[in-house]
């Protein structure tokens, strides 16, 4: 097998791997073999499952020879460390979760293992999810392929590094304030978040529960749509998923661009975003009206306390979840604690890593007595003045088009000094979790300093349909999917 | 609404944390900046605005309440940082306290 990758998505895979070209076994030793030579510069990767990703391969090489295959059969995925595969680490890229071993395995994991998907090992992650640069990782920095001093963005930071540096066909990732959209768009490749309580969350560690959603990270449209169809659908094991009958997604990508109506809301072109980003964002919605897509201004008035509205309500929710990490029956245990109070204290202490205990602080802070209506329940009101915008604005169109990310990939430690800073690097993708949104970032251009850029579609509440359709028919107009860094490359 | 070293005090109390000098002040620096940022909220007019607890609109999400027993007790007791037989074993409520 020659180094560079010779099938771009899971659907070319799928079809060579029907067709006997080659075997699940073959392609995950090719993957494997991948990480080996390239994962030491990129460090996406904190746990690779040699042994068993051979095993399911060759799994998923007798239901081939059955006639048993599935679109996902023998495809290496990568996953996200912040779901739970039974008997592997999951360390949710924190200290206070090493050597932690779940005894079971997420609804997904399940899902997808029904299918004989191949997992290949454990990717990378801020810390509990919370970064947007996967620089708050407790075990180590994941660097972009196309620019390794620079990030990867975050906080699925190593599930976007695999699939961009081809050290895996597909990735999950999960997204919460941005958390998928935002690090495919720093590194090239499609990351798509879907309606909330499409995706079950029973076996995900839990940030925000109200926010979070798995997702696909992928080289193409298509590929988000089968990974997609694995893994929604209702769980009773998860209160929030959606009891709803959910589409074939594939069957929603088709159209084309012709007659769709394109809202493009005027408080996301702002000062301070990069001048490429805008350039090639306003390119794409231009080649979008050429193909046939009507292009209409739109507003999203309460755009602009978003950020502020997000980081009351997350962090209020991820004091709750973060509270269950005691010491007592998972994890990391301080040894010295005398007695049990002290034992919470230090092993919280020393087993967070900073971002994570500045954003309990301040959840806590905001759920107190005396400050819960001031912060708290204002930012619940202001959530439904968000989605109120939203629901007003799909009045007047079927998908909402919009930068992914205010700039590309900056340098690694180049906003570590400033949390601020860092939580505005969401503000394109944090709208669309407060209202429950659908969102896909694809990438529609690289930089003069070879860095990419990333376009996202919105789709209204189960609006998967035409927001698929128009990132398809965007797809077609400035393909991807074999585009790769020179990392990968040179082999 | 400014926060000084007592209230950083008081909310690591309550968050279970334990904090270093230097982790306080930066705490009181980070938290006021970001305190600050989010007053912008103050401005805006929600009187009668519905609070969103939930992202979509689904009523309560029953099921009978019938127990589904974990095969598997052993694997969960093997992430215990200490165990005794079928239990987890902690530090005494009380440091001092004899745990026999």
């Amino acid at each position: 097998m020659s180094s560079y990758p010779e099938y771009h998505t899971i659907g070319d895979l799928s079809e060579a791997l029907k067709k006997r070209k080659i075997s699940s076994v073959e392609i995950t030793q090719a993957y494997l073999d991948r990480i080996n030579r390239l994962d030491e510069s990129i460090r996406a990767y904190l746990f690779v499952d040699t042994d068993g990703a051979l095993e399911q391969a060759r799994e998923a090489d007798e239901a081939l020879r059955r006639g048993d295959a599935t679109p996902l059969t023998g495809i290496p995925l990568g996953i996200k460390d912040v779901l739970c595969i039974e008997g592997k680490p999951t360390t949710c890229g924190s200290k206070i979760l090493q050597n932690y071993v779940p005894p079971y395995s997420a609804t997904v994991i399940e899902k997808l293992r029904r299918e004989h998907a191949v997992f290949l090992g454990k990717l990378n992650m801020d810390e509990f999810a919370m970064g947007s640069s996967t620089e708050n990782s407790g075990y180590q920095i994941t660097r972009n392929p196309w620019d390794l001093d620079r990030i990867p963005g975050g906080s699925s930071g190593g599930s976007a590094a695999a699939v961009a540096g081809a050290l895996c066909a597909a990735a999950l990732g999960t997204d919460t304030g941005g958390s998928i959209r935002q690090p495919a768009s720093l590194c090239g490749i499609v990351g798509m978040k879907p309606t909330y309580g499409t995706v079950s969350r029973f076996g995900l560690v839990a940030f925000a529960s109200s926010l979070d959603q798995i997702g696909p990270m992928t080289r193409s449209v298509e590929d988000a749509a089968l990974l997609l169809n694995v893994i929604s659908g209702h769980d009773p094991r998860d209160s929030t998923s959606v009891p709803r009958k959910f589409p074939d997604y594939t069957e929603e990508l088709k159209g084309g661009l012709k007659g769709l109506r394109i809202g493009i809301p005027k408080e996301y072109f702002v000062d301070g975003m990069d001048h490429e980003v805008e350039a090639y964002v306003r390119t794409a919605v231009e080649a979008m009206r050429d193909a046939g897509a009507k292009v209409v201004e739109i507003s999203l008035p309460h755009t602009e306390y978003a950020v502020a509205t997000y980081y009351i309500i997350a962090t209020a929710e991820a004091s709750s979840n973060l509270a269950r990490y005691d010491g007592v029956r998972y994890g990391y245990r301080d040894p010295s604690a005398g007695g049990l109070k002290e034992m919470y204290e230090k092993t919280r202490s020393e087993g967070f890593g900073t971002e994570v205990k500045r954003r309990i602080m301040l959840g806590t802070y905001v759920l107190s007595a005396g400050y819960y209506d001031a912060y708290y329940r204002k930012g619940q009101q202001v959530r439904t003045l968000i989605r109120e915008d939203f629901t007003k604005a799909f009045g007047d169109c079927d998908v909402i088009v919009t930068p992914t990310a205010p700039t590309p990939a900056f340098r690694i430690g180049e906003k570590t000094d400033d949390p601020l800073q860092m939580y505005l690097s969401d503000i394109f993708t944090i709208s669309v979790n407060l209202a429950g949104l659908p969102g896909i970032s694809v990438p529609c251009g690289w930089t003069k300093d070879n860095l990419p850029v990333g376009l996202q579609f919105i789709g209204n509440l189960f609006g998967e349909r035409a927001m698929l359709r128009a990132a398809r028919g965007y797809e077609q107009i400035f393909p991807a999917a074999n585009r790769y860094p020179e990392i990968v490359e040179k082999g | 609404m400014a926060i000084g070293q007592k209230e950083v005090e008081h909310i690591a109390v309550l968050a279970r944390l334990s904090l270093s000098e230097e982790e306080k002040v930066s705490l009181e620096k980070d938290l006021n900046a970001i305190l600050g940022y989010v007053e912008k909220l103050g401005t805006l007019d929600t009187e009668g605005v519905e609070p969103t607890s939930h992202a979509i609109d689904i009523t309560n999400a029953f099921r009978k309440d019938v127990l589904i027993s974990f095969e598997d007790r052993e694997k969960i007791l093997e992430n215990a940082p200490s165990k005794l037989e079928s239990f987890f074993q902690v530090p005494p409520i009380s440091e001092g306290i004899s745990s026999t």
